[in-house]
């Protein structure tokens, strides 16, 4: 069954088209790559996932139900879409850890505030905040920074936040997660740790789609292959395809690119 | 000689006058410059504009000038309700002008503060599921605030100063007083004067650094 389903979506900005009737589906636990050039809308079409921009063309839908229509205003509601962006993590480029937490607040945070929504909350109070510490916690250990819950950002690696943020992400359980070019922000000898933390979620089986300039890491990781360029899907496949066997021209051309420099 | 406590105890009791006015300012135009910043950064661009007009004005013409319009404004355009006679009108009106001019000055502090937050904090925020309010109040306030402490701190030390200048409409400030033995050829109260602004900008060095020293187990 399709955890996620992406139909003819397209997003504008001003009279720049940058996504153009994109379509794809992501089956439960797996892992999506999207590889392409810089301006090739990888970026756009996560934010649009994320509601981070509003697509003029298209429809999203997550566990079979349309959250987002963009020939219907209904389904884009202000109010309910802080609720619909819960259905995705988001890991960034630039981690945006919040400075003025701890490692472990950064974690806990979110799921803190979403618990006070929570009918039962006032009654179960302290439970339901051990619980969230507790989750925190195991997420970081996860990730291998059990050693550095009570440093705050600044104190630690780049490769050391972005772990951080992807356990952020992880804490609100999300049925997808998204990663936009974790890496490119950090010094080549801190992407391993990083690149090995998602590989460790690819083999549990997490719903992923990975942004990613790492072609080596998508091969090895990702179980289908999505190729865009200048704001379309020019190929998608298994990585033996794209990568061995590639059908399109462009595709060819990008990845003889990336070969010669390497 | 014995003159001397009295002048010191009458200098200090006018100097109560400059401390009332520097707190009463503080209290509502540090508010009051919030809502103006929100007003200025806000979507609904004739607000925007409206409020960004009225922030020119304000700091665009001197304060004594706006003390003047302010006291005696209301008066000259027939306006039935003016100020209350006497101390109590001349310092409401002080007051009044005071707020108004720092609230003016804060908020464009407030509106540099809150935009320099990167956005990447707005939308980690967004993407975990907050809130706008709670966005504001648990991602970017408190970076705000380390931001913006080192001007603000400027900006309360030159208010310590201009409250001197509730003069103009005869509040019976420090250097008011100063400047009634002036004139009759007492020259040294005038620069006792500035013995109280020292001591005062002196405390709040402290404060802030303080305050500063407190903020800074982050980095933002």
């Amino acid at each position: 069954m399709a955890v996620l389903e992406v139909r003819d979506l397209g997003k504008r900005f001003d009279t720049l088209q940058v996504l153009h009737g994109i379509n794809f589906s992501l089956e439960k636990g797996e892992a999506l790559a999207i590889i392409g050039s810089s301006g090739s809308g990888k970026t756009t079409l996560l934010r649009c996932l994320n509601f981070l921009e509003k697509p003029d063309e298209g429809t999203i839908i997550v566990n079979n139900k349309v959250i987002f229509d963009a020939m219907d205003p209904s389904t884009q509601k202000e109010s309910e879409v802080r609720k619909k962006r819960l259905h995705f993590g988001l890991v960034f480029q630039n981690f945006n850890l919040f400075p003025q937490y701890t490692v472990l607040k950064n974690v806990t945070l979110a799921a803190e505030l979403l618990a006070k929504e929570r009918p039962d909350y006032k009654q179960n109070k302290k439970a339901v905040l051990e619980e969230i510490q507790e989750n925190g916690r195991r997420l970081l250990a996860q990730v291998g920074l059990s050693d550095k819950l009570n440093f705050y950002p600044h104190q630690i690696s780049g490769g050391q936040q972005q772990r951080v943020a992807i356990a952020r992400a992880l804490a609100l359980n999300p049925d997808i997660l998204c990663f936009d070019e974790p890496t490119s922000a950090l010094d080549p000898e801190l992407t391993g740790e990083v690149l090995k933390v998602i590989r460790n979620l690819a083999e549990r089986n997490t719903t992923m789609i990975i942004v990613t300039h790492e072609m080596g890491f998508a091969k090895d990781v990702a179980d289908r292959i999505i190729f865009m360029d200048d704001g379309v899907i020019v190929e998608q496949g298994t990585p033996e395809e794209i990568f061995g066997n590639p059908r399109e021209e462009r595709t060819r051309q990008f990845l003889a690119r990336y070969n010669e420099g390497r | 000689m014995n003159q001397v406590p009295v002048i010191i105890s009458r200098l200090s009791e006018s100097f109560l006058i400059n401390c009332r006015l520097f707190v009463l300012t503080l209290l509502f135009s540090l508010p009051l410059g919030l809502l103006i910043a929100f007003g200025s950064m806000c979507r609904f661009k004739p607000l925007r504009w409206l409020v960004r007009t009225f922030v020119w004005v304000i700091r665009g013409t001197p304060l004594m000038l706006q003390l003047i319009i302010i006291f005696f404004g209301p008066g000259l355009i027939g306006m039935s309700v003016s100020w209350p006679n006497g101390d109590a009108g001349r310092f409401t009106a002080a007051t009044v002008a005071f707020v108004i001019n720092y609230a003016c000055y804060f908020s464009e502090i407030y509106r540099g503060g809150i935009e320099s937050v990167p956005k990447g904090q707005y939308e980690a925020g967004q993407v975990l599921g907050m809130t706008k309010r709670q966005i504001f109040f648990k991602v970017t306030l408190l970076q705000v605030i380390k931001r913006i402490i080192p001007p603000v701190g400027n900006e309360v030390m030159t208010l310590v100063k201009d409250t001197s200048l509730a003069r103009i409409i005869a509040n019976k400030e420090i250097i008011m007083m100063a400047g009634e033995y002036s004139s009759k050829g007492l020259i040294w109260p005038l620069f006792a004067t500035g013995v109280y602004f020292l001591i005062f900008i002196g405390v709040l060095t402290v404060l802030f650094d303080y305050l500063e020293k407190k903020l800074s187990y982050f980095r933002a």
